[in-house]
């Protein structure tokens, strides 16, 4: 699957506080979760992100358990992720819920803010402009989930083949 | 071939031989929820048409975070799951009034090699007592329920001795965030910390129960202390039963090690906003402080509220002050011992059985611009209330000298 995107840039350690504080947790609701989806640093975030892919440094998403972080970079119309590294929690929730997360070293000097990438989420190659670069393919039991849509979607066909 | 702790536990629940870097299914001896997350991963069960529980024994769920219930929408979350109990016959279900899940689980169920999962990202407490133990999101959390396992990829066991003995006031804590000044929040994305205490009694169990909760801090998988007399003694005392031990072989390899001189460790703080933004407190003393909160799953134990009432005893606060011990079982002895009548008589404000300000739910959550000193686990923007809070994160000695001198302070810093 080849996803392209414009890049939005943000920094190590993102965290999940930031993402979607715990005040908003009381809800699970994807179309109210992406309205406040990185609001506390840019009250703007959901409005520029439909269709974007995030491009960030080391342990995007670490924190805490909240699935709703996941949830809500989904429904803000974010198509993937592409970090240096993941925190472990959120890499599986994203991926629970359908979104790609590619592990991508060094990835946040190769790229700009606003520069249309296309990414391989099987492969890992990312393609800026004439420059490849390698990255780390979604493989597995990870891929198996996304391809199934999540892991409710991948539970339930589990379910049916038996 | 030897094998760590971490490769033991794995191989175990795998039922192969495992080495790093596997992705493996493992049965999970524990699977638990709390009320924030526990509505939520009951609506996965509902939405994936599974509503059935593969264990009913193996699943815990305590009510902490919205305890008790600060508004409707989070009563209505309590009165969903409970329904739930109801329903599925859930035996091990604590209502408001029991404690912090993480707590519970260490005071009631968890046992050595065994493998714990909760949707909650400081399940890593649970590593205390050498529990393979990890948080996962809602639909994780709801598959195990369903099935009774997950996936996961085996991770790289790193050894941590500690060595020698604490200097006065220095606690588990300052332990924690010396093992994040070292290394920083991503040094150990992939690993798991197995931790060997030299002499086991230096290093009590609230002590192993706070850096394990820290854990989660480091990015670590899972933070593992090594069984010891400290551990068979602690869940004897607490449930009378003698638990089977479980060891890594002696010659078992580690991605890398490392050892911490106790002796060493100095009074550290987290500063604004980030954990691994470690200072000595001597380099941020004197800073004025609106906001004091002694609790939460990392240091609201027994050992945190001794310390708290001999510094505050005889002495009055300066700033506001709320103490929250992490369970009715540590509250209960808190109030025997007459440490809850020092706290109250030094004019803190004590509740019981929630995680309160540490997520910013409630009870007592920050205005912008106020300084905080938080024996909790987080600093981050935003997490006890208003984005424009700085947190301060600190160990209960630090906390409560602060708390009398209105400033950043320890110990040695009162007259």
């Amino acid at each position: 699957m080849i996803i392209e995107g414009r890049v939005i840039k943000l920094g190590d350690k993102i965290d999940t506080d930031i993402i979607i504080p715990a005040k908003h947790l009381k809800y699970t609701e994807p179309e109210y979760l992406a309205q406040h989806v990185f609001e506390s640093i840019d009250p703007e975030f959901h409005k520029k992100a439909k269709g974007a892919i995030i491009v960030a440094g080391k342990v995007f998403g670490m924190g805490s358990s909240r699935e709703q972080a996941a949830i809500a970079i989904k429904a803000a119309g974010i198509k993937a992720i592409l970090a240096e590294s993941f925190a472990r929690i959120f890499y599986r929730n994203a991926i629970n819920n359908g979104l790609p997360v590619i592990v991508c070293p060094d990835i946040t000097k190769e790229v700009d803010e606003g520069e249309i990438i296309k990414v391989n989420i099987e492969s890992g190659e990312v393609i800026v402009e004439n420059r490849i670069i390698k990255c780390k393919g979604i493989t597995g039991m990870a891929l198996d989930i996304l391809r199934a849509g999540g892991l409710i979607e991948y539970l339930k066909n589990l379910e049916e083949n038996r | 071939m030897s094998k760590t702790l971490t490769e033991k536990i794995l191989s175990k629940a795998s039922g192969k031989s495992v080495t790093p870097g596997d992705v493996i299914e493992v049965k999970i001896n524990i699977v638990a929820f709390h009320d924030l997350t526990g509505y939520h991963v009951i609506e996965v069960m509902e939405k994936a048409d599974m509503m059935k529980v593969h264990n009913i024994d193996s699943l815990v769920i305590a009510f902490d975070h919205l305890v008790p219930p600060p508004d409707v929408r989070s009563a209505e979350i309590q009165q969903y799951i409970r329904k739930f109990v109801k329903i599925l016959n859930v035996k091990n279900f604590h209502d408001i009034g029991y404690g912090i899940l993480h707590q519970i689980l260490l005071e009631k169920y968890v046992l050595p090699g065994q493998i714990v999962i909760a949707a909650d990202s400081h399940t890593t407490t649970s590593g205390a007592l050498g529990a393979f133990s990890q948080g996962m999101g809602a639909s994780d959390v709801a598959a195990i329920i369903i099935t009774g396992k997950t996936w996961m990829t085996v991770p790289h066991p790193f050894k941590i001795t500690l060595s020698g003995k604490l200097k006065e006031w220095v606690t588990g804590k300052d332990v924690a965030l010396e093992i994040l000044k070292v290394f920083k929040a991503d040094y150990f994305n992939g690993m798991a910390i197995e931790v060997f205490v030299e002499n086991p009694n230096s290093f009590p169990m609230d002590y192993r129960a706070t850096v394990a909760n820290m854990g989660i801090e480091m990015n670590a998988d899972t933070l593992m202390f090594i069984p010891d007399e400290v551990t068979i003694d602690y869940i004897k005392y607490m449930r009378g039963i003698i638990p089977r031990n479980i060891l890594p072989d002696k010659d078992a390899k580690y991605i890398d090690e490392y050892t911490m001189e106790l002796d060493k460790v100095e009074l550290l703080v987290s500063a604004p906003h980030s954990v691994d933004n470690v200072k000595s407190v001597r380099e941020v003393a004197g800073i004025d402080v609106d906001y004091v909160f002694i609790g939460s799953c990392t240091n609201g134990r027994l050992s945190d509220l001794e310390i708290a009432a001999k510094i505050l005893k005889g002495r009055k606060v300066k700033t506001r002050c709320i103490v929250i011990p992490a369970s009715w079982n540590v509250f209960k002895k808190a109030m025997e011992l007459g440490y809850i009548h020092t706290i109250v008589e030094a004019g803190c404000i004590v509740t019981y059985g929630t995680c309160g300000p540490c997520i910013g739910g409630h009870f007592g959550v920050t205005a912008p611009n106020e300084i905080v000193v938080s024996t909790s686990n987080r600093n981050f923007i935003g997490r006890m209330g208003s984005p424009q809070a700085k947190i301060y994160l600190s160990g209960p000695s630090v906390a409560a000298a602060t708390a009398i001198l209105g400033k950043i302070a320890e110990p040695g810093d009162l007259k």
